[in-house]
């Protein structure tokens, strides 16, 4: 497999990393507010993963996440996705509305809703930064969510990658919640063709 | 006894038993695990396909088992090789599910249905007859497919497990 990306030097990704950073750390500064508690991140992590193992940073192709997702649009389009899991949503749908969780299985329109609107803060936060930092125009189109096996979740942004090879470069980012109440995970998978327009406008030189 | 030995079929991969052992593969969104039986011979054979055509393949070196109208023939040959016999062969398939809904429906985002309609192309292209399918919707599946029975298993969080 000769997937171009995977020529990528190592300065090329630390500037992924920085990318990465940016959007990470605004998401964080947002989430932090809406629970009104500190929230820890991770150094996000930049690499080409095979798709095998993709879901493996989850805790598997069969555990079950939440999972809002986002199609980016504009200047450098991409997938993002924001996972999380049950009883990590659980917390946060009690911190934030109030609201206590009944049920077993499955969620109420009004719980659902709030999910969705915290990707969409969080990813709306992560992108914004990304623009301004790039000078590029991103949007994110209205979030959808799906209570799903990661596997199954995750796969849809593996497509454009699996028309040149059989893994896909993602910038991921591990967030917690003080005491490792809430924990949750961003993944950023630019098209392959939208590396070029970042690192260009960046000012980092491409071939 | 080889009973209940799990043979993993990853993402974009292909693989065949026999003698009982179970094909499994997990986290089935867009892609579709299609799966082919020769209860005589009781070789089984699956594949977790990705794309629907090899066409849009921009990979130097083409990974067969990715694309509907390259990993079937492929399974079928595999499969001949361990006694199958391709008349009588029958097909079973799941997932080609659309996980997230848009108003704006460009094709990779249709690409479940575009998976199914593929692996139903390159079925009807070898005669083989597709006797049972769970596709479509909006959820994920996990499927084992026995060698020993030709039963395939369904497993999704919303509905829990169902046998085709």
């Amino acid at each position: 497999m000769t997937n171009p990306l995977s020529k990528l030097e190592a300065f090329k990704l630390d500037v992924l990393k920085e990318v990465g950073n940016i959007g990470a750390g605004h998401a964080a500064t947002a989430l932090s507010l809406l629970l009104d508690k500190p929230v820890d991140m991770n150094v996000p992590t930049v690499s080409l993963v095979p798709f095998e193992e993709v879901a493996d940073k989850v805790g598997g192709a069969e555990q079950v996440v939440i999972a809002v997702y986002l199609r980016v649009e504009g200047d450098a389009p991409g997938h993002m996705f924001f996972l999380i899991q049950e009883d990590s949503a659980r917390k946060m749908l009690h911190n934030l509305l109030a609201i206590e969780h009944r049920e077993e299985i499955g969620y109420t329109e009004m719980e659902f809703s709030a999910l969705s609107e915290i990707g969409n803060i969080l990813a709306g936060s992560y992108l914004s930064s990304l623009a301004d930092f790039t000078q590029l125009s991103m949007g994110p189109t209205v979030p959808s969510v799906a209570i799903d096996m990661a596997g199954a979740v995750l796969s849809y942004g593996l497509m454009l990658y699996g028309e040149m090879g059989d893994s896909a470069l993602l910038i991921d980012t591990k967030f917690l919640e003080g005491h490792e109440e809430v924990e949750g995970f961003f993944f950023l998978i630019p098209d392959p063709e939208s590396f070029d327009k970042i690192f260009s406008a960046l000012g980092v030189p491409t071939e | 006894m080889n009973q209940d030995i799990m043979v993993k079929v990853g993402m974009a991969d292909l693989n065949i038993a026999l003698g009982g052992q179970v094909l499994k593969t997990t986290g089935l969104g867009s892609c579709v695990g299609l799966t082919l039986f020769d209860e005589k011979s009781k070789v089984a054979g699956m594949a977790h396909v990705m794309l629907p055509s090899s066409d849009i393949a921009r990979e130097s070196t083409l990974n067969i088992a990715k694309y509907a109208d390259t990993a079937i023939p492929e399974l079928i040959e595999r499969m001949k090789k361990a006694g199958a016999l391709t008349g009588r062969l029958k097909a079973k398939m799941a997932g080609g599910a659309q996980m997230f809904a848009f108003s704006s429906q460009s094709d990779t985002m249709r690409i479940g249905p575009r998976n199914v309609e593929s692996c139903k192309a390159a079925l009807s292209k070898f005669s083989i007859p597709l006797i049972a399918e769970d596709t479509g919707g909006n959820f994920g599946r996990t499927i084992e497919f026995s060698s020993a029975t030709g039963i395939l298993v369904i497993r999704s969080v919303q509905f829990g497990a169902k046998e085709i």
